[in-house]
């Protein structure tokens, strides 16, 4: 029973179920990377994944309808963004750059240091994210000359 | 660290790399890649180290797959003897 993809209705359903998942994890990944495993590397190439496993069954036109190639472009620039404008924050605040204690937050200093590494990881992950994907847009999607 | 596991592990990892080589069909290397990518996860979280644990199998058994397999379906499956 197949469609004419040619991708069966059980690996349809299974990764309809499984990618919600599959992003709630790489999500976890990503919040969790200063007390445990993981961080903003790993939890975005888990949502990466998780888009490529979405245009390996659907097709690369509904990936490419769901997370077009100019939002994706938007996403790497949105995430360097972050990282380096907290980077910058340290430097107007005063201390160096990525020095976290410096910003002037009604914090202790390692909850300061603990938020803004946070940040950083939010942006590394969403900048991996759609590196990876438009990776595999690029490699998969063109056209054999 | 219980060493027996380290070296069978070790000796998995031999096995799988020897057999990427050797292998005639590129998917079949492409497959035994990424066995290999699993056992040096398991490898890494062997020696304490969940972290690049966590990478390796992320990377190197997930994307590193696909992106071998969306370059091998430009070109022919089957090395030339």
């Amino acid at each position: 029973m197949t469609d004419p993809g040619g991708v069966s209705i059980v690996v349809r359903t299974v990764s309809r179920i499984m990618i919600p998942f599959i992003q709630l994890f790489g999500i976890y990944t990503i919040a969790h990377g200063e007390t445990s495993a993981g961080g903003g590397f790993q939890g975005g190439v888990i949502l990466g994944t998780s888009i490529i496993l979405l245009s390996i069954v659907f097709g690369l036109k509904e990936a490419d309808r769901r997370m077009p190639r100019e939002l994706l472009t938007a996403f790497m620039c949105v995430g360097l963004l972050i990282y380096s404008g907290i980077g910058v924050l340290d430097l107007l605040s005063g201390g160096r750059y990525l020095e976290y204690s410096s910003l002037p937050l009604p914090l202790p200093p390692h909850e300061i240091s603990a938020l803004s590494i946070l940040g950083v990881e939010i942006g590394i992950g969403i900048t991996v994210m759609a590196v990876i994907i438009l990776l595999f847009f690029c490699l998969a999607g063109e056209r054999d000359a | 660290m219980i060493y027996p596991l380290d070296l069978l592990l070790l000796l998995f990892l031999v096995v799988c790399a020897l057999m990427a080589v050797k292998l005639r069909d590129l998917l079949d290397s492409i497959i035994v890649l990424a066995g290999y990518s699993l056992i040096m996860a398991l490898t890494w979280v062997e020696m304490n180290a969940p972290d690049v644990a966590l990478t390796e199998a992320a990377v190197g058994a997930g994307v590193t797959t696909f992106l071998f397999i969306a370059a091998l379906s430009k070109t022919v499956r089957r090395e030339k003897r």
